[in-house]
């Protein structure tokens, strides 16, 4: 009976207490919809950031030219200078690609496939989950490129007229990859975009500066909320979440084509899509906790992005988690049951072999530290989080490298066996990549709304007009096909 | 009856583009645009921070066409994949590789899949600003200070001048019944 007390006297940005008889307050601290403008666009509009910006900034950008200067020497002299050897021809260039493009996937499973099953939670960190997601896309997208050798002719992967008047072997999965990456990156910066230029323009009307309002004003196309165009927007929105959905599903289980359709024992298996789509959005999510959980406290944003919001993405976490060490499981179970010995080897060789020590590394990541996620002081405590989040990326790479590497070292010829070792090369360009990403994240945060304000706005009890049906606002929702059709034919002139 | 207005009061009006109200909150301006629709104006808009459940209703607009036209793209798309992937292998440069089918359906499917959704995310993200008639960097509600709000609190509804039904005098009594906190003279 002492409930309603602790209710009483618990810090009032906690939201996590679950109610059923209403709906979790989705925004805190009492903001209506002028302090939530002020609020996010204070974060673009301060003339300097603070000094940890500068300080992230130049470590950042420094990783990244030297990630330039890694690649400018690769290309100089050949891909001799990584740690590639005759039976790994597959190394660090392949995992990092699939550990970035898996990065992507949570960015777009939370503003599509959140969107499109009303998760009204997503509003506050969508923006940075799709921000995210491109970077991590652009990321991604280096690896490929620069691991083909003689990168002059990398056009080679599309099909444009070249002068061997050769086309591209549309039946390989190396090629649907570029097909499904360059989809998925143009896709998500559509869709990204478009939902950005609502907050843009509310930039350029906010902006003190005749350059900062031509600049937001360029890029905010001229919007000017009108409802005639909100009318076609949220249609066109709720279009492309629909498109995306099913493309994110589809990036992965292309990228898992890389090694299912290929004959190599532990990679030719029908779990792959599966597998991979849930590892990617596990990883993803790790990842976007990784960024939000520190942004939401240096920029003060955690009557915004709330405990309830992170909680729920540690649910995800441990559901997907859950289903990518259940993948494990079932992948030794077909080893042993499929009967095939060249499978069961290599899937023994994975634990016990030259490469135990990764393969362990991502099991207590991937399968052991998200499971403290049930417990409910563990979910939602950001310092934990943070830290378990850490694990996940750590693991999830490892993963990448288990997959790549166990099974090419030790093929079906024990003659052929070699232990792969990466080279510095390889390790600078991918701490390079990383530098990249930051950098982007950094200057996202500097000059663009990293809140989708309209849509926030639409979640809070004050967009709510009365004697409609639905208790909270409801963003993109007003598509009403029959409603507003009888409503046009009553004023038809 | 606003019809028998002669030209020479159209003359007058011309560098009117139209009446701007501001209210405070959503609910006042569904109110009035629900009047708006019912008086018969047939040449106005609201502008709003966000897209307000009801509006659609409430303004009588028509559904868009916008689906259809996305539908059209990707099936474009569809075929551009389809054909391509068959000139280019089995007609233009026909090679075997393991044994493979030339042209195959399973095979070519995940590109096909992927040219459908580029093409019709395409036409959605280019038919949408197309048909809002964006990118549009001027506009007669620009000129308003107040209606920089817009973009963040405040909530507005326009009375063009090019309607039928305006008249300036009549409807800027009209204008300050619906129950706004501020009417302004927007001019071309």
């Amino acid at each position: 009976m002492s409930t309603p007390m602790q209710t009483m006297v618990v810090d009032p940005l906690d939201n996590t207490a679950e109610d059923p008889t209403r709906p979790t307050p989705l925004v805190l601290g009492g903001h209506d919809f002028t302090s939530l403008t002020d609020k996010v666009c204070g974060i673009a509009e301060t003339p300097r950031p603070p000094r940890a910006w500068y300080i992230a900034f130049a470590v950042t950008s420094s990783l990244t030219v030297m990630m330039f200067a890694m690649i400018a020497y690769l290309i100089f002299k050949g891909i001799g200078v990584w740690g590639l050897n005759n039976p790994v021809g597959w190394g660090w260039a392949i995992i990092n690609f699939v550990f970035w493009v898996g990065i992507g996937h949570a960015g777009t499973l939370i503003s599509a496939i959140l969107f499109l099953l009303r998760q009204k939670w997503r509003t506050s960190i969508n923006r940075f989950a799709e921000a995210m997601t491109i970077f991590a896309v652009i990321c991604a997208g280096i690896f490929p490129a620069i691991h083909v050798g003689r990168i002059w002719v990398v056009y080679w992967l599309f099909p444009v007229p070249n002068y061997q008047a050769m086309w591209p072997n549309f039946r390989s999965p190396l090629l649907w990859d570029v097909f499904a990456v360059g989809t998925y990156a143009t896709v998500s910066l559509l869709f990204w975009y478009t939902g950005m230029v609502p907050d843009l323009a509310t930039l350029r009307d906010r902006a003190t500066k005749k350059s900062r309002a031509i600049l937001y004003g360029i890029f905010a196309l001229g919007w000017r909320g009108s409802h005639r165009h909100w009318h076609r927007y949220e249609k066109v929105y709720l279009i492309l979440a629909g498109l995306a959905t099913p493309l994110v599903l589809s990036v992965h289980s292309v990228v898992s084509f890389d090694f299912a359709v290929s004959q190599i024992p532990g990679w030719h298996t029908t779990i792959f899509p599966p597998y991979f789509v849930a590892g990617a959005i596990f990883s993803g999510f790790a990842m976007v906790g990784t960024l939000l959980v520190p942004a939401r406290k240096w920029f003060g944003l955690g009557e915004l992005i709330t405990l309830h919001h992170l909680e729920n993405m540690n649910k995800i976490i441990l559901a997907t988690g859950s289903m990518v060490g259940f993948a494990y499981a079932t992948e030794f179970f077909i080893a042993w049951y499929g009967g095939n010995p060249n499978e069961a080897f290599a899937f023994v060789n994975r634990a016990f072999g030259p490469y135990a020590w990764a393969y362990w590394i991502m099991v207590s990541c991937n399968v052991i530290a998200p499971q403290f996620f049930w417990f409910k002081k563990i979910r939602t405590n950001t310092l934990v989080m943070w830290i378990l989040y850490i694990f996940v990326n750590i693991g999830m790479w490892f993963e990448r490298f288990v997959i790549t590497v166990t099974s090419l070292s030790r093929d079906f010829l024990p003659s052929s066996w070699d232990y792969y070792k990466p080279t510095a090369v390889d390790v600078l360009t991918f701490l390079g990549s990383f530098g990249l990403f930051f950098t982007l994240v950094l200057l996202f945060i500097r000059y663009l709304p990293i809140v989708a304000m309209a849509e926030v706005k639409t979640v809070m009890p004050a967009a709510h007009v009365h004697g409609e049906a639905r208790p909270v606002g409801d963003y993109h929702g007003d598509i009403d096909g029959g409603g507003t059709t009888r409503a046009s034919k009553e004023v038809a002139p | 009856m606003s019809a028998a207005t002669p030209s020479a009061a159209q003359a007058a009006d011309r560098a009117i583009y139209g009446l701007l109200v501001e209210f405070e909150h959503p609910e006042g301006l569904v109110e009035a645009c629900r009047r708006v629709r019912d008086e018969g104006f047939e040449r106005w808009d609201a502008y709003t921070p966000f897209p307000i459940h009801g509006m659609d209703r409430a303004m009588g607009i028509r559904e868009t066409r916008l689906p259809k036209l996305i539908l059209l793209g990707g099936l474009t798309g569809l075929a551009i994949a389809l054909l391509m992937q068959w000139w280019m292998n089995a007609v233009d440069y026909p090679f075997l590789i393991s044994g493979k089918p030339l042209f195959g359906l399973p095979a070519n499917i995940p590109v096909t899949f992927e040219l459908t959704v580029l093409c019709s995310a395409l036409t959605a993200f280019f038919g949408l600003w197309g048909r809002n008639g964006m990118p549009r960097l001027y506009h007669p509600v620009f000129k308003s200070r107040r209606f920089r709000r817009a973009t963040a609190d405040r909530f507005f509804l326009v009375l063009e001048a090019s309607d039928r039904r305006f008249d300036l005098r009549r409807t800027q009594e009209f204008a300050a019944s619906l129950g706004g906190v501020h009417v302004q003279q927007l001019e071309e």
